[in-house]
């Protein structure tokens, strides 16, 4: 008994001590992560986002959805913090909860995108030849529209919702992630270990997603991240052209198209769900450029 | 680019086609009776089977022809001829903009490297990405236009302006040939605000180039030669560094043509601003399934040209890339 245990222990050194240099480097990135300001600033903001979205229904004081005609376009006081809308609905509780709506968004379309375009870029750059030739050709055609714009094409003719936004976005913008994995999958796969896993006689499925297709993640949630930011502006955009998410859902974008008709007089309507876009979307480009410094290999050291 | 075209072309169907949306339905209303809605559907060519109106289609596009837009009624080359040339003079002021501030930002931010002017640029550039355009657009349009009134609001001409004789479409272009100053002068203060919001959405990326660029070419052993030749350090940053770190620069207009024709759609629709974006908006708000076949289409294509020319650009400055 005692033995084993001893002997995990001396097991678990061991991991350790081969592991070294990759802890070392992630101890290097979180230092640099650290030193980087606008990283930190950028985190801080998400942190910040995605607390508010985990426990926007504590935080809201009013009903975000039903109307309440007798409270109609208030200025913001201390009642309303953002002021009401033309249904009376309070604006504060609405960015709240929208902060909830955003980021399924960004979670979804992340996992649906990032994952088609893992998946296909990996297969891609692992098959090569007319494979790769096929699904690089299909990558070039989505790659030349303007990613909005396609967007909005999917989105109107799937119809203006929630699901379809995050179909349509998804569908975009998958490119981008099958061309880095493609091109980590085809540096990866004339490495010696796959050599030697292949002689072990592994097929071609196991080594692709066991062996390959790991290796391709970092780069991968590099890119997600810092596509993040693009993701909410173009539902937000979606939203505000009314193509994308409906009302009475408190979408940021469609409340900033709800106040187009009363920015006049009531300025607010409109401004405070922008300002929440642009915060947001501010942090994750101030990490987006902080990850793009630490990347740097010239800053490394 | 022959084969992403025709690619291009069928992703396009397949969105107009495939996918569930109801063109006939939303041209007629929900409560046509079923004769009328199977003559529309005949007229348009809508039962035929999938295949033969793509047949139909592709046909059409070879032989220059987008079909009839169900809403104006005219085809839709003709709309895109209408439509287009104030996109193309929005898209060109925003690059003029961008490019400046972009350029300015970045060699500010490399020569001052980790100062505050460095900070506040990095900072600048990206609130100006981070910012969406169609709010960005209506909160100027509010302080400039309801609040200040410095600036006139939406469209391309204020009412009374006599526009000038439509030659290449540009309006600020016709009115300079036509000699039509008091329409050039409207016209410019018109065009100020969606380019300023536009240019500065698209101002982050070519900032962060330029410095990330000209941090590199100030490395570099000729610089420091020509430092140590005793040259200023103006004219090191200017004469030297400046011409060598603006290559990579220039590719990167042709990706931001690309944004700009994205944030064009939602900046026009917020000035009113007569252009392909805000004729997209408006087709797909009614499904007019022509109209948005080719719109989205010309974009596509104009988009990948303009790609096209910036790779031919680069060769032509950066001899190295020549082979």
């Amino acid at each position: 008994m005692k033995s084993i245990t001893i002997e995990k222990r001396g097991k678990l050194r061991d991991f350790i001590a081969r592991r070294k240099p990759i802890i070392e480097d992630w101890k290097h990135t979180l230092y640099l992560w650290k030193s980087t300001k606008l990283a930190m600033i950028g985190t801080v903001i998400i942190v910040i986002f995605i607390l508010i979205a985990i426990f926007a229904p504590i935080i809201v004081p009013y009903d975000p959805i039903s109307s309440n005609m007798s409270a109609r376009l208030q200025p913001p006081s201390w009642d309303h913090l953002f002021g009401t809308d033309q249904f009376g609905r309070d604006i504060f509780s609405r960015v709240i909860v929208g902060s909830r709506i955003e980021l399924w968004i960004i979670f979804l379309v992340s996992l649906i995108s990032g994952g088609l375009g893992t998946f296909l870029g990996v297969v891609a750059g692992y098959f090569g030849k007319f494979v790769d030739e096929i699904i690089m050709r299909i990558t070039d055609m989505f790659l030349a529209f303007p990613s909005l714009v396609l967007a909005m094409a999917f989105a109107a003719a799937l119809g203006p919702s929630l699901t379809n936004t995050i179909i349509a976005i998804s569908v975009v913008g998958w490119t981008v992630f099958a061309r880095l994995a493609r091109a980590e999958a085809m540096k990866i796969k004339k490495q010696p270990y796959i050599e030697a896993i292949r002689a072990v006689g592994a097929g071609n499925s196991r080594i692709m997603f066991l062996h390959v297709l790991p290796m391709c993640l970092s780069p991968v949630l590099v890119q997600l991240t810092l596509r993040m930011g693009t993701i909410i502006l173009t539902a937000a955009g979606l939203g505000f052209l009314g193509l994308g998410v409906r009302p009475p859902l408190p979408e940021w974008g469609s409340m900033v198209s709800d106040g187009r008709s009363y920015l006049v007089a009531q300025w607010w309507i409109s401004t405070f769900p922008g300002i929440a876009i642009a915060f947001v979307v501010l942090g994750f480009n101030f990490l987006g450029d902080g990850i793009r410094d630490i990347m740097d290999p010239r800053l490394r050291r | 680019m022959v084969l992403v075209l025709f690619g291009v072309s069928v992703i396009v169907f397949f969105i107009v086609h495939v996918i569930p949306a109801d063109p006939v339905g939303a041209l007629l209303g929900g409560n046509a009776p079923p004769q009328l809605v199977d003559q529309m559907k005949h007229q348009l060519g809508l039962d035929k089977p999938i295949w033969a109106q793509f047949g139909d289609y592709m046909l059409g596009i070879l032989h220059g022809n987008l079909g009839i837009s169900l809403k104006s009624n005219r085809p839709v080359t003709q709309d895109i001829a209408e439509y287009f040339p104030a996109t193309l003079e929005l898209a060109i002021f925003s690059i003029i903009i961008s490019v400046a501030l972009g350029v300015v930002l970045g060699i500010l931010s490399a020569v001052y490297r980790n100062s505050w002017v460095d900070h506040f640029s990095r900072i600048f550039s990206i609130l100006g990405v981070s910012m969406p355009v169609f709010w960005t657009g209506l909160i100027l349009l509010l302080i400039f236009y309801y609040i200040l009134g410095w600036l006139p609001g939406t469209g391309q001409l204020s009412l009374f302006t006599i526009p000038p004789h439509r030659i290449t479409g540009m309006l600020l272009l016709d009115s300079i040939l036509t000699g039509n100053w008091e329409a050039f002068r409207d016209g410019l203060a018109h065009i100020i605000l969606p380019a300023a919001v536009l240019g500065y959405s698209a101002t982050a990326s070519i900032a962060r180039i330029t410095r990330a660029s000209m941090l590199d070419v100030l490395r570099q052993d000729f610089i420091r030669t020509a430092k140590a030749k005793g040259l200023s350090g103006r004219v090191v940053i200017y004469r030297h560094a400046l011409k060598n770190a603006l290559i990579p620069v220039v590719t990167l207009i042709g990706l931001t043509f690309g944004s700009l024709l994205e944030g064009a759609v939602l900046t026009e629709t917020i000035f009113g601003w007569p252009g392909l974006g805000r004729y997209i908006v408006n087709a797909l708000l009614v499904l007019d399934y022509p109209a948005i076949m080719g719109g989205t289409l010309f974009i596509a294509l104009m988009y990948s040209l303009a790609n096209l020319i910036v790779d031919l650009t680069y060769a032509v400055l950066d001899p190295r890339m020549r082979i």
